[in-house]
């Protein structure tokens, strides 16, 4: 973990830092709330929270413009929440509600907004890469300079198909940046026990993909590596590399008793490298808001958290008939 | 003539590159040929003069093993080959092994009845190659979001030249080579068609698509439902499926059974030419992903097409071949050979078969199969992929489910052999369903 600590005077704007800011309580507190709420049985299955990555998809999100895609894997919620889904749909999704974004028949690992041109949710290990760079081609064939952002982990990075749309994507030069969350686990394997080389971003150089690393835990550090990525693809130069280093608070899944790392390690990343934290420190210190500021942010996120669960245990199940739509076309 | 490729029968003498009386030594290029698949170059395996040529440059269909020419040694005269006329050896080719019907000219099926275009149509015999790509090259041209990706579809044109002259009218952005990384470019198919294009993914066999069947099941088929239908895979993954000639255990598997399990993909199985076009111009503007399972077989027989504009089949609509009242045969793809094979032998013992050709497996007609069941009172289903789970155990069920009183007899499902395909000749036919074994199965049901 690259341990560059966040500036205290950085070139941006209060109102940048505070939606940052908000972006990631949202993130993190939507997460929380989905933990209680699998605690009460009322979401089942697997849930992959996001706490600890935040500072990943806020910092990318930063980076986007209007018709950019993303895709990612089945630990999605802090994605969809950054690219402006609706809190209510997803969780409505995570209790598999007819308000959910898939009508109660995805669930957590599988939710998609085609408006928000958010294109999944997979539950198959890096099958999302290819898909990315497949929605990067659709881009390049229409002539338009969308990029799309294809989100995988370092446990996705060492599947065969990463590397043959690694191929295929400078072959044809096509806009996708390739994001590796780097959160230093795939489910139990530490990326030491898992792979031979672990910076991962350097692999790009085999298909003359350009990449770099990027501390995940700084939401600045992640806006500018994501703007530069993005100028990139934009230029029509192909594909880019981010391998954002990052940490996952929480268990592979709800399911996780975490006995692969000690608490102390954990511990010492939220203390030290907290992303939500790190942002608060340059606002107060920088005075760009007041405790006040942040205290009221803070209250309103938790009435959106509140109601996006409200709604989600209020909406009711989806109808028998649903059982049979959506099949076809 | 050489056979230069595993489904070859015969070939066109496009042009030779020697004389009579010319010096060849071994490896020179003496003539090109074009096969079902490609134009060759054919070199000289031995040294000496050109004694005689044979065969005429320009000549179509001269069947394999026909003497095309005679090499002399230096100094042998080259009258001692004056009187030498071409002749076909009587050797079992690997073709003439796996059927009579796919010797010499395409073989030209009379089609009894024809649901999908009027009678007094003009018709043009047509190939099946020449039907896919005609359907997918009239598709390309209506629909600017079409295009076509695979393993040598532009520049080879075509692993089996089902792309022949593609590149050339659509150029590279359209028509795309692909590594041989299936795996990799059927998922970049899928976000392509995520993305609002219509991708037609060829595979070269689809063998190698077991590489991509994450994609094909986990990405393509069921997006459109855990989206709650917001978003799904318009597109066609299509290639030869099933037993070629002779290419052993890994390139010859008959997937239709295992595609046709999955809620979400379409599937269709074409045997005629018109029926590959248009079950094809539908596939490229369905909204779902459709397996298109083609044969190579019977890529190169030849069919009437009619001569319409923009001629469609709907998904979903079997196809009565012929009419009969004794039995009904059950068939799709290639099976269709065997059970009109059998069914022509069958009438010469009074017995009269009605064969119906499903051609979509997903949806599958099967009101077809019972109305014609319940005139017959009889099911015999045939196709080539092995028994367990077959095509046919699912129509068993279906006809014990819904027509069981009219059932004089079981229904049998004549397969291909429970066995992975071996090499051998002898071995390869024997694995294959076989035409007698239609009519056995026949006479079983009929108690004759």
């Amino acid at each position: 973990m690259a341990a560059r600590k966040a500036k205290t005077k950085p070139n941006v704007s209060a109102e940048e830092l505070i939606t940052y800011y908000r972006d990631m309580l949202l993130i993190r507190r939507f997460e929380e709330k989905a933990g209680q709420l699998y605690g009460m049985g009322l979401i089942g299955g697997f849930c992959h929270l996001y706490i600890g990555q935040e500072a990943v998809v806020v910092g990318l999100e930063a980076a986007a413009k209007d018709g950019d895609k993303r895709v990612t894997s089945y630990r999605d919620h802090g994605h969809m929440l950054a690219c402006g889904m609706d809190p209510n749909g997803v969780m409505a999704e995570l209790t598999g509600r007819e308000g959910g974004y898939s009508k109660g028949k995805g669930g957590s690992m599988h939710m998609f907004s085609k408006e928000k041109d958010f294109y999944g949710g997979h539950g198959i290990v890096a099958a999302q890469v290819p898909i990315g760079a497949g929605l990067a081609f659709a881009d390049r064939y229409k002539g338009n300079d969308h990029v799309t952002f294809t989100y995988f982990g370092d446990g996705a990075a060492n599947q065969g198909q990463v590397y043959e749309a690694y191929n295929m994507a400078e072959l044809w030069m096509l806009p996708v940046i390739f994001v590796i969350e780097n959160n230093q686990y795939a489910m139990g394997t530490s990326t030491k026990r898992s792979t031979k080389s672990i910076s991962y971003w350097e692999r790009g150089a085999s298909y003359g993909i350009p990449g770099e690393e990027v501390d995940g835990m700084d939401v600045l550090a992640v806006k500018a590596a994501g703007q530069k990525a993005v100028d990139h693809c934009r230029a029509g130069k192909g594909p880019y590399i981010l391998e954002i280093k990052t940490y996952r608070y929480r268990g592979h899944s709800m399911s996780d008793p975490a006995k692969y790392r000690t608490r102390e390690e954990v511990q010492k990343m939220r203390d030290e490298r907290d992303p939500i934290e790190a942002v608060r420190s340059i606002l107060l210190t920088g005075k760009y808001a007041s405790e006040d500021d942040l205290k009221s942010i803070d209250k309103e996120i938790k009435e959106v958290v509140n109601a996006s669960a409200e709604f989600a245990k209020d909406s009711p199940e989806p109808a028998l008939g649903e059982l049979w739509t959506d099949i076809y076309a | 003539m050489p056979a230069l490729s595993p489904t070859m029968e015969e070939g066109t003498l496009t042009k030779w590159l020697v004389k009579e009386g010319d010096t060849v030594t071994s490896g020179d290029i003496i003539a090109e040929i074009e096969t079902d698949k490609a134009t060759m170059e054919f070199e000289s395996v031995d040294e000496g003069i050109i004694g005689k040529i044979l065969i005429k440059e320009g000549t179509e269909a001269v069947k394999v093993n026909t003497v095309i020419a005679v090499i002399v040694e230096v100094g042998e005269k080259i009258d001692t080959v004056q009187s030498f006329s071409p002749i076909v050896e009587n050797v079992p080719t690997v073709q003439s092994t796996k059927s009579s019907a796919l010797n010499s000219k395409p073989a030209v099926h009379k089609i009894s009845q024809s649901p999908d275009y009027p009678e007094g149509t003009p018709v043009q015999k047509k190939t099946v190659r020449e039907a896919l790509r005609d359907g997918m090259s009239e598709e390309m041209r209506r629909d600017e979001s079409v295009f076509l990706m695979g393993e040598e579809v532009a520049e080879y044109q075509g692993a089996y030249k089902i792309s022949q002259g593609m590149l050339d009218e659509f150029g590279d952005k359209r028509i795309i080579d692909t590594p041989i990384t299936e795996h990799g470019f059927a998922g970049i198919g899928v976000g392509a068609a995520f993305g609002g294009l219509r991708p037609i993914v060829e595979f070269m066999t689809f063998n190698f698509a077991m590489q991509a069947m994450d994609h094909i099941i986990n990405s393509a088929a069921k997006t459109l439902y855990m989206s709650g239908g917001q978003m799904g895979a318009s597109m066609v993954f299509r290639g030869p499926n099933g037993a070629a000639a002779r290419v052993g255990a890994q390139h010859s598997q008959d997937y239709a059974a295992w595609f046709m399990q999955v809620p979400g993909l379409k599937v269709v199985m074409p045997y005629s030419a018109s029926d590959a076009k248009g079950l094809m111009k539908t596939a490229i503007r369905d909204d779902n992903p459709v397996i298109f399972l083609e044969n190579e077989i019977l890529y190169g027989q030849a069919f009437d097409v009619p001569e319409i504009d923009d001629f469609t089949i709907p998904f979903g609509k079997a196809r009565i071949w012929r009419e009969g009242s004794d039995v009904t045969i059950v068939s799709f793809g290639i099976g269709m050979k065997y059970a009109i094979e059998a069914a022509d032998k069958l009438l010469e013992d009074g017995i009269k078969a009605e064969v119906l050709d499903l051609r979509t497996l997903r949806p599958m007609d099967t009101p077809a199969i019972l109305q014609s069941v319940m005139k017959t009172n009889r099911c015999v289903t045939v196709e080539e992929g092995w028994p367990q789970g077959c095509v046919g155990n699912y129509i068993s069920s279906v006809v014990m489910q819904e027509a069981f009183d009219y059932l004089d007899a079981p229904v049998i499902n004549c397969t291909g052999k429970d066995v992975p395909m071996p090499y051998a000749a002898n071995l390869e036919k024997h694995a294959l369903i076989t035409t007698e074994e239609v009519i056995t199965a026949v006479k079983q049901v009929t108690y004759r």
